[in-house]
């Protein structure tokens, strides 16, 4: 991740240490996950030791150390959802990504996580592929949609999408 | 826009807003809450403008996307006023119609009304539905009024009068008293009275003090601050600012979790409309009081909802709890006194100093005034959220608002107060819901989580999936917690596998007492009570785990199998299509078999075997009878 966009993120959280979980959380959501040079950076230009960087990137559960797939999954597991068959939903993603939650697959392509909730109760189970909410989700739909990611033609026309 | 820099500015501004409403011209609003959002909203707001704009009609129609109107899973909703006339399940390509019959024509498209599952009545009005008909929405009411990011919107629903009352007509200690007299208690959970925790830090030593909004709603299952916060986010800034000023507080941080994006943007956005309005920052509305605000985003901590744990988060901390005392109220954030209140408590200040202390507390019980907000969920018919006075009964809630369990299926438990809280069973269902009737039942308010579960929920699992919820967002800083939690997990997921053992209900018991009485914050003081509810009301699932390795409601995996009767079966094959595990034996015209080596047991066969079959079922605690020999399964 360029320095430059680093610096520019702490800047506008006026470089205070007492912000260093938001501006973690810019870098983040700029990168997917953070690199160790990024967190280098922050602990030099925040004045923060590495050991509490550290702690608070393994304490929060947003955070990632390590790289994440080009397709994020979360799969809901609040209460509602799991009332409604969430472990089912979990079991059906894990089987057509062959992905385990919390880990991403070696060729970088699918991320699996699980949350606590999502706050779309009415409509569990949820699962967000991407950002995009599907809500009363059933295995085959699940499988569906997954396995259209998991072709390459259609990762590669989303990839073309994004450069647009 | 310009600075609004007296009273009388405020409420000119707001006449000539209202004076350009026209209160009988047809207004569209579309429900853009998450939920409604993630069923397609967004593309119908698109063909909303359209269709507009193609028919022509832009000039004879407003329309407006608002926050959650409660009844998520119906949607999208859109609701035209003046007459109410509620749409449910509003699809792009319905608009054209909606705009051609409803507006120009004057006419109702029947298709899209509310019917009635249980007895096919339709209802064509918002308030005809008996999910809306039986509530008092006094909180959640006004987000399908507004646009949550206009503050035009907010000023025509009576917005900042509030606020404009308490800085020029009331003292501080004023504005605590009918807090206190209005008897609000706290809406996170524990129900401590509002008014009495303003007094502690109003009377702490110090001259920087610091309010905040918690909205981080960890709690699984329960999502009304994230469409308070979503919906109306002017009102949550007005009450925390009437709480700043009671308490002497000039800074305000507001909690979001960073799982609620649009809460985050709303917030955002009604921060900045109201600095630019001078409702925010210096001398607002010329009475000399300085207020600044800021949003802080969670990243994904339950504990983070604990008052202390909150505050070492938002100093840029790892969120771990302190002991109390001392109280924030005392020593808060940065050591300086500090209110903090959940987002629904502070949305409800408003609404108290407007209408008065006399108002809010003629509604609810004795002891909780006011009404609650709970998002009903789970395995009931109408699911969303559900504003009741205080003291309404849980059937009504479920049977009368709720409608009920689906598919027929027979009422098993309700979950209330999150992984705090507790199962109540049947028989428990008249009590009167609030703080201290709950409690008594060996429930909680909680947030106000209500999950409803029918007869096909194990409860021995809810209590294991609760704590595993627990032990993952355990800080680990106290052993009590850290541990018990983890042995009580321990048992429970073995029950659940077949591998109870007799003395393991007296020891999770014991577990459960030790873990209860020497946490150190609320997470662990409460994680047993999902054990300790669900073994009070109902001992004897977890009997018949242990003893007859059976599971009562045929839910949890290891021990139940799938089983096609040979005599029910027509040999369709729509198991055999469906089975991802490659499990069934079958074929054209003959009975067929599920290979119970093979199956993964994910009840999809279950769920595709035609209903007039019924073919397939589930079975446990009894052996799965032998597959019918190969020779004989022609049918």
């Amino acid at each position: 991740m360029d320095i430059g966009k680093i610096d520019q993120i702490i800047d506008q959280h006026q470089g205070e240490a007492s912000a260093l979980i938001q501006i973690l959380l810019d870098i983040q959501s700029e990168n997917h996950w953070l690199p160790k040079e990024a967190l280098t950076r922050v602990g030099e230009k925040l004045a923060v030791p590495m050991s509490r960087i550290q702690h608070i990137t393994t304490f929060y559960k947003h955070f990632s150390l390590s790289p994440k797939g080009k397709h994020e999954v979360h799969v809901c597991v609040g209460t509602a959802c799991h009332v409604r068959g969430a472990e089912r939903i979990l079991d059906t993603v894990r089987e057509v990504t062959g992905v385990a939650p919390g880990e991403t697959d070696p060729d970088l392509n699918f991320s699996i996580e699980t949350v606590s909730c999502l706050g779309c109760c009415a409509l569990g189970p949820v699962m967000v592929v991407d950002g995009e909410i599907h809500g009363n989700v059933k295995q085959d739909e699940t499988a569906e949609v997954l396995q259209k990611l998991a072709e390459p033609e259609a990762a590669e026309d989303l990839k073309k999408c994004a450069c647009e | 826009m310009s600075r609004i820099a007296s009273v009388t500015a405020l409420e000119e501004f707001r006449q000539e807003i209202l004076s350009q409403r026209d209160p009988d011209k047809p207004c569209i609003t579309l429900c853009s809450g998450s939920a409604c959002m993630a069923t397609g909203s967004g593309k119908v707001a698109a063909a909303l403008e359209r269709e507009i704009e193609k028919q022509g009609v832009s000039s004879e129609v407003v329309s407006r996307r608002t926050g959650c109107h409660g009844f998520c899973e119906q949607g999208p909703i859109v609701v035209i006023y003046p007459q109410g006339i509620c749409y449910l399940r509003v699809q792009p390509e319905d608009i054209a119609e909606i705009i051609s019959e409803t507006i120009i024509g004057k006419r109702i498209v029947e298709r899209l009304l509310y019917v009635d599952p249980n007895n096919g009545e339709k209802a064509t009005r918002e308030d005809d539905i008996p999910f809306y008909k039986n509530q008092q929405r006094l909180v959640l009411g006004s987000n399908r009024k507004i646009d949550p990011r206009s503050l035009e919107d907010y000023l025509a629903v009576e917005g900042y009068q509030a606020l404009a009352k308490v800085l020029f007509q009331m003292t501080p200690e004023q504005v605590v008293g009918e807090v206190k007299d209005a008897k609000l208690r706290g809406r996170g959970g524990a129900g401590f009275p509002s008014g009495i925790k303003w007094d502690f830090a109003r009377n702490a030593p110090g001259e920087q003090k610091y309010v905040v909004v918690n909205c981080d709603e960890g709690d699984p299952g329960a999502y009304m601050d994230r469409s308070v916060m979503e919906g109306n986010p002017f009102a949550v800034l007005e009450g925390l600012m009437i709480g700043a000023y009671a308490i002497g507080a000039h800074e305000g941080y507001v909690y979001v979790r960073q799982e609620y994006p649009l809460a985050v943007a709303n917030l955002t956005v009604a921060i900045k409309k109201a600095e630019e309005a001078g409702l925010l920052g210096q001398n607002i509305l010329g009475s000399g009081f300085d207020f600044t605000v800021k949003v802080h985003r969670g990243a994904g901590a339950f504990i983070c909802g604990e008052e202390t744990s909150l505050l070492n988060s938002l100093e840029g901390k790892a969120g771990e709890p302190n002991a109390r005392p001392p109280f924030p109220a005392i020593k808060g954030l940065w050591g300086k006194p500090t209110n903090i209140n959940n987002v629904e408590t502070w949305a409800n200040i408003p609404m108290i100093i407007n209408k008065g202390a006399a108002f809010f507390s003629a509604i609810g019980t004795e002891s909780s005034k006011g009404t609650k907000i709970f998002s009903l969920v789970g395995k009931v018919n109408n699911t969303g959220l559900v504003e009741v006075p205080m003291g309404a009964s849980m059937r009504d809630i479920i049977f009368k608002i709720g409608g009920g369990v689906p598919d027929g299926k027979k009422f098993k438990a309700v979950q209330t107060g999150g992984p705090s809280g507790g199962c109540l069973p049947e028989k428990l269902l008249d009590i009167k819901v609030d703080f201290d009737e709950l409690s008594k039942a060996g429930a909680m308010m909680g947030s106000g989580g209500m999950i409803v579960m029918d007869e096909d929920t194990c409860l021995v699992d809810i209590a294991r999936y609760f704590l595993a919820f627990l032990s993952d967002e355990s800080c680990g800083k106290c052993t009590p917690c850290r541990e018990g939690i983890r042995q009580m997990l321990k048992i429970l997921t073995n029950m659940t596998k077949g591998l109870g053992r007799p003395g393991d209900l007296e020891l999770l018991l014991e577990l459960a007492e030790t873990t209860k009485g020497s946490s150190m914050c609320a997470l662990g003081k409460t994680a047993p009570n999902p054990v300790l509810s669900t073994l009070n009301h109902f001992r004897e699932e977890y009997e018949a785990h242990i003893n007859e390795k059976r599971y009562p409601s045929l839910s949890c995996k290891a021990l139940i199998a799938f089983h096609i009767a040979p005599e029910k079966c027509k040999g369709c094959g729509a198991c055999f299509r469906k089975c991802p595990a490659e499990a069934i034996e079958g074929g054209k015209k003959r009975i067929h078999v599920i290979l119970q080596e093979k199956c993964t047991k994910c009840g999809g066969c279950l769920e595709a075997c035609p209903a007039v079959f019924g073919a397939v079922s589930k079975i446990s605690g009894v052996p799965v009878p032998d597959a019918i020999p190969e020779e004989a399964r022609a049918i």
